[in-house]
């Protein structure tokens, strides 16, 4: 059938471009040193592509299922801590914990690192960022019993109240063996960790990882949607009560949704962990989610590919391109009074109320990159 | 011939107010049966108790011979209740329209209710889900190709017997309305039912479409084996198609028979048939 | 008596702070009963009143720089609703609800450009910041106040909604929109004027917090706000009776939990300390989510059914 034979020459591009942009990821990371102006460059891909998880994670449930959620940020911080426990070497874990005795005393990659050496170490690692995402997204699984049957408003409420309940529970000194308390996580394996050792190279990996985590996480998300269960939430989102009455089962659904979800939120605190080297639960406020909805908002609800576009405009455009704004010189403009601390963000906030309010289907709207090179003439044209 | 439903002293009360009052009918297998009244008779509020809905105040219904839902008056109802057969419903079954669908029951809606965003072909293959096998990781990874394929080719066969094949790849809302009706069936028939509930599908139809709507009825009873129960407002489609008819009034059933009956019934016409319908 | 000495204080606090989320609660439950929106921007409203007063009364005196205040904060709610809100009237609530989301970060990120990041000291309203004392616990004037004024407040307000032309529009505008606007209510007038009143009572409350909790900072809106909009739903959204009651009860649970290690150590329930006080905010929203789940109408709000 032409479907069929189309569709595998479309994932056979798909792969080809993403495995030449992990490629050029690689060589950045060797070429850019960290004291060139374009290190920069480096540090928004760092981020940028994490939080681009964020947002995809966070687009599956709101955009695609349509569920408003505000709870991300509880769950990024419950996958950041989950990595940071189980990666902390064995050395440093007295000195992280210095007013609590720690309660959990394992690391996976120091475990089977000595046990397979390298190979070991890289598995511990993946393991602990899947114990991140399961971490969250079991949490996810008990608050959404009760919380998904209810209505748009009032789950937006919750789920930003159980994010600050979370928050308030990290942070409870009784709990101080397991996540430290008040005080943060610190010396668990950061990116600068990640090396490759071919004969007498060392070749960084300091990007890459990052970068290839959060590719990895959103290729899935992208399978999901696509399949038969994605086509479910969707349905879901356009009419529920239609749904339901052709067979879609609403509440595990929406929680296959909001585990899915959460999990990849999960997985992304572990990514912020490791970028950040510091894992702490007053980074996770529900300023967080405001700005990685925002960046879905900016990308385009309902596009995967806006999603993505969007966290990397974000924090290119925050952390870098107007710094300017904070320092006095911008553009030329000389400006010392006006060009201070915090104007960048102002200026920010005023570009995503635009967007808000008059491009509300932001970057993408809700179609993908593949569709805008296939200069798709809307849907409404004759199929083949 | 078996019964394929039935629907046994329902009520349905919503506070003081009782929309469907000790509802009894029967569909057999085969039969295209009608249920008609005059507006806010408690038509569609008889469907959304069978479709579980709403969970009736009192009562069961019964499907291809299984007692699938079944309530009796709760809480305050318990008070406010003013039917009848009190007392003779111990049990509470009341399974999520999802359930019952899977069971074999698929309907449509009053209010044409497509998924705005999906395609003519998506629509239809959505409704085929609840037939899926494959958990949501194989399905991920495409370890259930097969069964897509199989789906795929269904969702072409189906479209291609309601003639919406030139179409499919068509937004669902750019349809000309009569399609769009013509769609939701098609959507209801993949969910691969054995009795179709089609809440008023002619409605806004002219003369032709009703027609058209009538022929096409008949042979989906025909072509699938169907069972069909149908609310309509449009006396010609009904008359024409029916083999019996339920009329409601006030939530009460007046009347129950065959077309000639019905249309020889006093109480019809003066509860109903006395109002000119225009198509 | 010992216990009641030990509780008194946090009981104080409670219904002083109590009164004070009422005044903003009652904004958040007067917007959403008629346009079905979470005002997520309403907190920063708050917490910009308080700026403004900082600002204004280092450049002319008290009696001046209040009503001033008072009078761009009301301006700030009613522009706020014409340029982010009305636009998106028609659009899907989620659309509007992120304008809200997207207003409150340009708020709380003007504050921080303006103020530099630093701590502000609201300035010592005479009389009303006065140190007093209540039943042998000390405590700040302002404290036995703010029940009054809440109450007395809302009893005019009931009172307009109930027994005037305007409240009577306001009442239909949240009863059904589209219908209101058929029978010729001027939708635009009722929204701006709720907006209006909610604005003008958090001037009120702000100057009441802030002279209670001195230090104003570009976050100061963001917990009472959302624990604002908490009451008014544990107390019906829609009501007002409602919000307030479920403002002092929030207000006093969460003052109590401060001092929960010290009143059960002197009760001898406690031998060390639990360190509850961490959870004082985090019981907000444990409340929220249990009467969400257990009575989602609120203490005194209505049922409707959905027509399928």
């Amino acid at each position: 059938m032409i479907g069929t034979q189309q569709s595998r020459k479309n994932s056979l591009t798909s792969l080809i471009l993403v495995a030449v942009m992990l490629a050029a990821v690689v060589v950045l990371d060797q070429v850019i040193k960290p004291t060139d102006s374009m290190s920069m460059l480096l540090k928004v891909l760092q981020k940028g592509s994490i939080y681009a998880l964020a947002a995809v994670s966070m687009n599956l449930l709101n955009g695609f299922t349509g569920l408003f959620s505000l709870g991300h940020a509880g769950f990024m911080l419950i996958g950041a801590y989950t990595y940071a426990i189980f990666t902390i070497p064995s050395e440093a874990r007295d000195v992280v914990y210095q007013y609590y005795d720690a309660a959990i005393r394992i690391s996976f990659p120091e475990v089977l690192g000595n046990a397979l050496g390298p190979v070991g170490t890289l598995v511990g690692v993946v393991l602990a960022v899947i114990a991140a995402g399961l971490a969250a997204a079991v949490i996810a699984w008990l608050i959404g019993l009760p919380v998904l049957r209810l209505k748009s408003d009032y789950l937006a409420i919750a789920t930003l109240g159980f994010a600050e309940v979370v928050r308030a529970v990290f942070q409870w000194g009784k709990l101080g063996p397991v996540t430290n308390g008040s005080n943060p996580l610190k010396s668990f394996v950061r990116i600068n960790a990640f090396q490759l050792k071919l004969g007498g190279t060392t070749i960084s990996l300091t990007t890459f990882v990052p970068v290839l985590l959060a590719t990895v996480c959103i290729a899935f998300i992208v399978l999901l949607v696509n399949s038969t269960y994605g086509r479910s939430f969707k349905a879901i989102r356009d009419d529920e009560v239609a749904a339901e009455a052709m067979g879609i089962n609403l509440a595990r659904h929406k929680m296959l949704s909001f585990c899915v979800s959460s999990f990849f939120a999960g997985v992304a605190g572990a990514g912020m962990a490791m970028v950040l080297g510091i894992a702490q639960a007053s980074n996770f406020k529900s300023a967080m989610t405001y700005e990685i909805l925002l960046m879905v908002v900016l990308g385009g609800i309902g596009s995967i590919s806006g999603s993505c576009i969007g966290a990397m405009l974000f924090i290119a455009a925050s952390e870098w391109w107007l710094r300017g704004l904070d320092s006095g010189v911008f553009l030329g403009i000389n400006a010392p009074g006006i060009f201070r601390n915090g104007f960048r963000l102002v200026v920010f906030s005023v570009i995503i109320m635009i967007v808000v309010l008059f491009f509300r289907k932001g970057i993408m709207g809700d179609r993908e990159l593949p569709d805008l090179l296939k200069k798709r003439p809307g849907k409404g044209a004759a199929g083949k | 011939m078996s019964t394929i439903l039935k629907v046994e002293n329902a009520t349905m009360q919503f506070g003081g107010v009782v929309a469907v009052d000790n509802l009894n009918l029967e569909v057999n297998e085969g039969e295209i049966v009608a249920l008609i009244g005059p507006n806010g008779a408690g038509k569609t509020t008889a469907f959304n108790v069978i479709t579980g809905v709403y969970q009736p105040t009192n009562g069961a219904v019964y499907f291809q011979g299984e007692r699938i839902v079944e309530n009796h008056p709760q809480g305050k109802l318990k008070k406010l209740y003013k039917g009848e057969h009190a007392g003779e419903y111990t049990r509470v079954l009341a399974p999520t329209p999802d359930h019952i669908t899977k069971l074999g029951m698929a309907r449509t809606f009053q209010n044409i209710r497509l998924w705005k965003s999906q395609t003519v072909f998506d629509n239809v293959l959505i409704a085929m889900h609840c037939r899926t096998h494959a958990n949501f990781l194989a399905a991920s990874f495409r370890f259930n190709r097969k069964e897509e394929r199989e789906q795929r080719d269904r969702v072409a066969r189906l479209l291609e017997t309601v003639g919406l094949y030139d179409v499919r790849n068509e937004l669902a809302t750019s349809l000309p309305y009569g399609k769009q009706r013509r769609l939701e069936i098609a959507r209801a028939l993949a969910t691969d039912p054995r009795l179709l509930l089609l809440d008023e599908p002619a409605a806004g139809m002219n003369p032709q479409e009703t027609q058209e709507l009538t022929a096409f009825i008949g042979e989906i009873r025909d072509s699938f084996h169907m069972t069909v129960f149908l609310i309509e407002h449009h006396m010609d489609l009904v008359m024409d198609i029916s083999d019996r008819i339920y009329v409601l009034d006030f939530g009460k059933l007046i009347a129950q028979g065959t077309p000639e009956e019905i249309q020889n019934n006093k109480r019809v016409i003066d509860a109903y048939l006395g109002v000119a319908e225009d198509a | 008596m010992d216990l009641m000495n030990t509780v008194l204080p946090y009981l104080l606090s409670g219904v002083s702070v109590g009164g004070q989320y009422a005044l903003i609660a009652i904004g958040y439950t007067m917007v959403y009963g008629i346009l079905r929106l979470i005002n997520f921007a309403h907190g920063d409203v708050f917490m910009v009143a308080g700026l403004m007063m900082v600002y204004l009364s280092a450049s002319m005196p008290l009696y001046l720089a209040a009503p001033l205040m008072v009078i761009f904060t009301v301006l700030l709610g009613f522009v706020i609703e014409r340029v982010a809100y009305k636009p998106l009237r028609t659009a899907p609530r989620m659309s509007v609800m992120i304008s809200a989301i997207g207003v409150s970060y340009l708020l709380q990120n003007l504050a921080l450009y303006i103020t530099g990041g630093l701590n502000k000291n609201y300035p010592a309203i005479p009389w009303i910041s006065d140190q007093i004392t209540v039943f042998g616990a000390p405590t700040k004037r302002v404290t036995l106040i703010t029940p009054f004024l809440t109450v007395a407040l809302v009893i005019v307000l009931v009172w307009l909604i109930n027994h005037t032309k305007v409240g009577m529009a306001m009442r239909a505008v949240s009863r059904d929109f589209e219908t209101a606007q058929l029978m010729g209510i001027r939708i635009n007038n009722v929204i701006s004027i709720t907006f209006v009143i909610g604005s003008f009572l958090a001037a009120v409350g702000s100057m009441l917090y802030f002279s209670n909790y001195p230090g104003v900072v570009p976050t100061s809106g963001g917990m009472p706000g959302l624990k604002a909009f908490v009451a008014a739903v544990f107390g019906g959204i829609g009501s007002i009776p409602g919000a307030v009651v479920g403002a002092f009860i929030i207000g006093i649970c969460e003052n109590i939990i401060k001092g929960l290690d010290i009143i059960l150590k002197s009760v001898g329930v406690l031998r060390e300390p639990l360190e509850l006080a961490t959870f004082s905010d985090a019981f907000t929203f444990v409340l929220l989510i249990v009467i969400l789940v257990f009575k989602p109408t609120g203490l005194f709000g209505e049922k409707t059914t959905d027509k399928v």
